[in-house]
């Protein structure tokens, strides 16, 4: 347990994703079985035991010590687990024979089976024989609350570096598994075969498309790909399968390959037939495509109520198909892929599945063309769903990953406004000695009569290395006010620097004062040559807001 | 005589009446009495300072040849009478030349114990417990959840990381007095032999160690080396370089940080700390309530730091205690905490 908690304070401070990737390798490398798979499946979140509540821990500990010192301290920490880890004092244990202190291993396996009145005399025992860090990822483990930023893809990616492996093999592998991870060890390092994953419906790793540039389509033929519209969803795989007794299993994956079958139980249904598709989730009224703002109403919902269901009808449009059955598609051309597709959707005949239409196009003007208009390419009342066009190579199998070339994305131009730098904080990692981080505003009204700026949101991209200097540099001349690591920064009528910044989407949103957030904004361009005072106003924002709801 | 009429807290620091003196005056006074050489209790401008040598050495450092009008120099152990009390400067474990500061006037003694540790430091003098009736102690660290641990062991972390990225340079921010030198000893003591790296506001008062006599090893100035030849290395620097655009001459750096504040997530993360480092140089809540006790002291006077907890607990030892309002402490920390949320002493050092 003890190791584990060293990596797991390791890893919290780390901000780094590659140096993650080297401490868990090293861990991984280092920690005997079966300690490390259990690892392995508390940082993918794949262990299932009931999680003690805050007021337990809380009642172990005002047993142990002063609640009025407990007090204080919580006060000064502010995280129960970590105040209690803290400053737990140990039981005085008769004799010289302390106990070891206990592993992974034996926590994990002794949660699975405990009853809920012996926990908390169990959970005081580990406290006293842990240190001050194995009793905090111990209370952070039954508590359920680890957060320490590492995604359960970057924890199999390190298992899989261990090996020298690449990570898609154990994606694809992993439905199949199960903690402790014998048998995948025991092939990441060479003293067993490879596992085989009898999941009849297994992830597939998806293909990612580069953004293309000007600069690209010099270097491209236009007949060498085939186009179809980028819609704005959530991009999924819809995996069907037959089970041992031969009855058909459907799974809906996220990109990264999350399971989110339950969100959409409207789905599941249609998906009838055993195969593999690749597709964008959409929400459909009335045959027509609603805008992601819509989409995003019905997602990261805790309970999916009839209500919900109804008023969110959920369709998949599909782009590809991974299998047939039981046959790999994959490695076929994207044109032979297609031709399989529109069979299997024909014979899926559901309402709810249908075909991403493809857009005939026969030099890159004309498809710029229908980039620039979609509703007469093509798109027609669903143009305001769609994102650009994605470009396919019509010899290209499906890869894993963001291979470049075969696929790209050619979004519609983003809208720009001109903003003025507020704030500046320091980024991290890497960026640490640099303000990176920047809230930028727009002007308004303000309540004496006189133009105020209001912030309307952050930005860490979208520049340059170069800009980032130059940035860096202004803000360190050019500071009014610093508050912590927060830096204001002049931002006058005359004096202060204007940002072109450039976003995807506006949403209302009474959270931020202006009343508006900013889909996926980043800096595209530093405008020294314009005085603040001609930076946009608010009112620009508001007015493209209603243009894009349409009300 | 009741122990207030001997010391009692001024705006300008303690104050001895019968003595005719202040201890670690925060404003300039007549005549002073420093416990130790760090910044927030030696400060310049006083007529008359008594200090061990390290601290006058250490002010003169600071501050220049003429940081006070005269000065005189004490051994731990040795009596001076000042008019109706009689005062003994005694080692506290804090930096190098730290003191505790006895005052005894008729029967009374009260103890003025400065910053202290009771943990092992091999750059300074151990803690020597002075039995008094009343005991003035720090409270940086009065919350029970600061337990420093073993030094040794923190040493050792910082090792695996040097071992683990090799190609990366190791940045750890120290206090420049005091820190800075311990890590460096304890380095050494783990069996570390490379140059240690300083940055520039380190190298006078490290060189300073070295003529005391304190072995360190090999140092270099990190100034002027190429930014490959620093990879695999450790270098000190002040907890405000840690964070500056003088971290860009180094490769990737992972930033370390020795304080006891690193016991506490939250602090650490906040400045970008990736490497937290559990040193102090000053007693944890185990060290304090242990002293405290030791020291048989009936009375117990609690300043700069978390005074409501100590006090409490010591009530609850059935001690009297009270919080002594004296302003101007802890700055020498404040420092360190400031530095991890950004800016400290004044921001961009390019040293």
């Amino acid at each position: 347990m003890n190791r584990f908690a060293e990596l797991l304070d390791r890893l919290a401070y780390e901000p780094g994703r590659n140096n993650k990737i080297k401490l868990l390798v090293a861990y991984f490398r280092d920690t005997e079985d079966p300690d490390r798979g259990y690892a392995l499946a508390a940082l993918t979140g794949a262990l299932s035991f009931k999680h003690a509540k805050p007021g337990l821990i809380r009642d172990l500990i005002t047993e142990r010590a002063d609640p009025v010192l407990f007090g204080y301290s919580y006060d000064y920490v502010g995280d129960l687990s970590e105040t209690v880890a803290l400053m737990w004092p140990k039981a005085e244990l008769p004799g010289h024979n302390n106990p070891p202190p206990p592993t992974l291993t034996d926590v994990v396996t002794t949660l699975r089976t405990l009853g809920k009145a012996e926990l908390p005399a169990q959970l005081a025992r580990w406290l006293d024989e842990l240190d001050e860090t194995g009793r905090w990822a111990l209370l952070k483990l039954v508590t359920g609350a680890m957060r320490i930023g590492i995604s359960a893809r970057l924890a199999k990616t390190a298992a899989a570096a261990l090996g020298d492996k690449d990570p898609h093999e154990i994606e694809l592998m992993w439905p199949g598994l199960s903690p402790p991870y014998l048998d995948l060890f025991a092939w990441l390092e060479g003293r067993g075969d490879k596992p085989v994953n009898r999941d009849p419906t297994p992830f597939r790793p998806v293909m990612l498309a580069h953004a293309i540039e000007d600069s690209d389509f010099a270097n491209l033929d236009a007949a060498d790909f085939s186009a179809e519209w980028k819609w704005d969803g959530i991009r999924v795989q819809a995996v069907s399968g037959r089970d041992e007794r031969g009855h058909i299993q459907a799974r809906l994956y996220s990109r990264t390959g999350e399971d989110i079958t339950g969100s959409f139980p409207d789905l599941a249904p249609s998906l009838h037939l055993p195969g593999a598709i690749d597709g964008e989730l959409l929400v459909l009224r009335d045959g027509r495509v609603q805008t992601f703002n819509v989409l995003q109403q019905r997602l990261n919902r805790k309970v999916v109520s009839p209500k919900l269901i109804k008023e969110f009808p959920i369709h998949l449009r599909a782009y590809d198909l991974l299998g047939d059955d039981e046959t790999d598609l994959r490695e076929l051309p994207f044109t032979e892929r297609r031709a399989h597709l529109e069979r299997f959707v024909a014979k899926l005949d559901d309402p709810r599945i249908d075909l991403s239409p493809t857009v005939p196009f026969a030099s890159w003007d004309e498809l710029a063309a229908a980039r620039a208009d979609p509703k007469s390419a093509g798109a027609g009342d669903d143009a305001d769903a769609v994102e650009g066009v994605m470009l396919k190579r019509r010899d290209a199998p499906y890869l894993p990953g963001r291979p470049k070339g075969p696929w790209w994305k050619w979004k519609r131009d983003p809208h720009i406004i001109d903003a003025v730098l507020m704030y500046a904080q320091r980024g991290h990692g890497k960026r640490s000695s640099y303000y990176s981080d920047y809230t930028f505003g727009v002007w308004t009204s303000g309540e004496n009569g006189g133009d105020e700026l209001v912030p309307v949101g952050k930005a860490y991209f979208g520049f340059t290395d170069e800009e980032l200097l130059q940035i860096d540099r202004f803000v360190r001349r050019n500071t009014t006010e610093k508050f912590g690591p927060v830096r204001h920064v002049v931002h006058e009528p005359d004096q202060g620097l204007v940002l072109e910044v450039a976003f995807e989407g506006l949403q209302r949103s009474p959270r931020h004062k202006s009343g508006v957030a900013m889909r996926f904004p980043r800096i595209s361009r530093l405008r020294w040559d314009k005085p603040p005072r001609e930076a946009d106003r608010l009112e620009t924002l508001e007015r493209l807001l209603m243009s894009m709801t349409g009300n | 005589m009741r122990p207030q009429d001997i010391l009692m807290p001024v705006p300008a620091g303690l104050c001895c009446k019968p003595g005719g003196f202040h201890i670690d005056p925060v404003r300039p006074v007549e005549r002073a009495l420093i416990t130790h050489g760090h910044s927030d209790h030696a400060r310049p401008g006083h007529g008359a300072v008594l200090a061990t040598q390290e601290t006058l050495d250490m002010m003169r450092l600071r501050y220049g040849d003429d940081f006070a009008g005269s000065t005189q120099a004490i051994a731990y152990g040795e009596e001076i009478r000042l008019g109706d009390v009689t005062v003994s400067f005694h080692p506290a474990g804090h930096v190098l030349g730290s003191a505790q500061i006895a005052v005894t006037c008729k029967d009374t003694r009260i103890v003025a114990s400065g910053d202290y540790k009771d943990a092992r430091d091999p750059t300074c003098a151990p803690f020597e417990l002075v039995p008094c009736d009343v005991f003035i102690t720090e409270a940086t660290f009065g919350l029970p959840v600061f337990r420093h641990g073993d030094a040794a062991g923190e040493v050792s972390k910082l090792l695996a990381s040097v071992k683990l990225f090799p190609e990366r340079a190791h940045l750890v921010g120290a206090y420049s007095l005091g820190k800075a030198q311990r890590v460096i000893a304890l380095l050494r003591e783990a069996g570390y032999d490379a140059p240690i790296y300083l940055h520039g506001a380190m190298e006078k008062i490290t060189y300073y160690y070295q003529e005391r006599g304190i072995p360190l090893g090999e140092l270099r100035p990190a100034r002027g080396v190429k930014k490959a030849d620093l990879a695999g290395t450790i270098t000190l620097a002040p907890p405000s370089a840690t964070s500056d655009v003088w971290t860009r001459r180094f490769p990737d750096p992972v930033t370390a940080f020795a304080s006891g504040w690193m016991r506490v997530r939250a602090r650490a993360r906040q400045g970008g700390v990736e490497l937290p480092l559990v040193i102090s140089d000053h007693a944890d809540w185990d060290g304090l309530t242990a002293t405290i006790a030791a020291t048989g002291a009936g009375e117990i006077w609690v300043t700069h730091g978390q005074e409501d907890a100590l006090v409490h607990w010591c009530k609850t030892k059935g001690l009297a205690a009270r919080p002594l309002d004296l302003v101007g402490y802890g700055d020498e920390d404040e420092g360190e905490t400031a530095a991890l949320t950004g800016e400290a002493n004044g921001g961009e050092t390019t040293a």
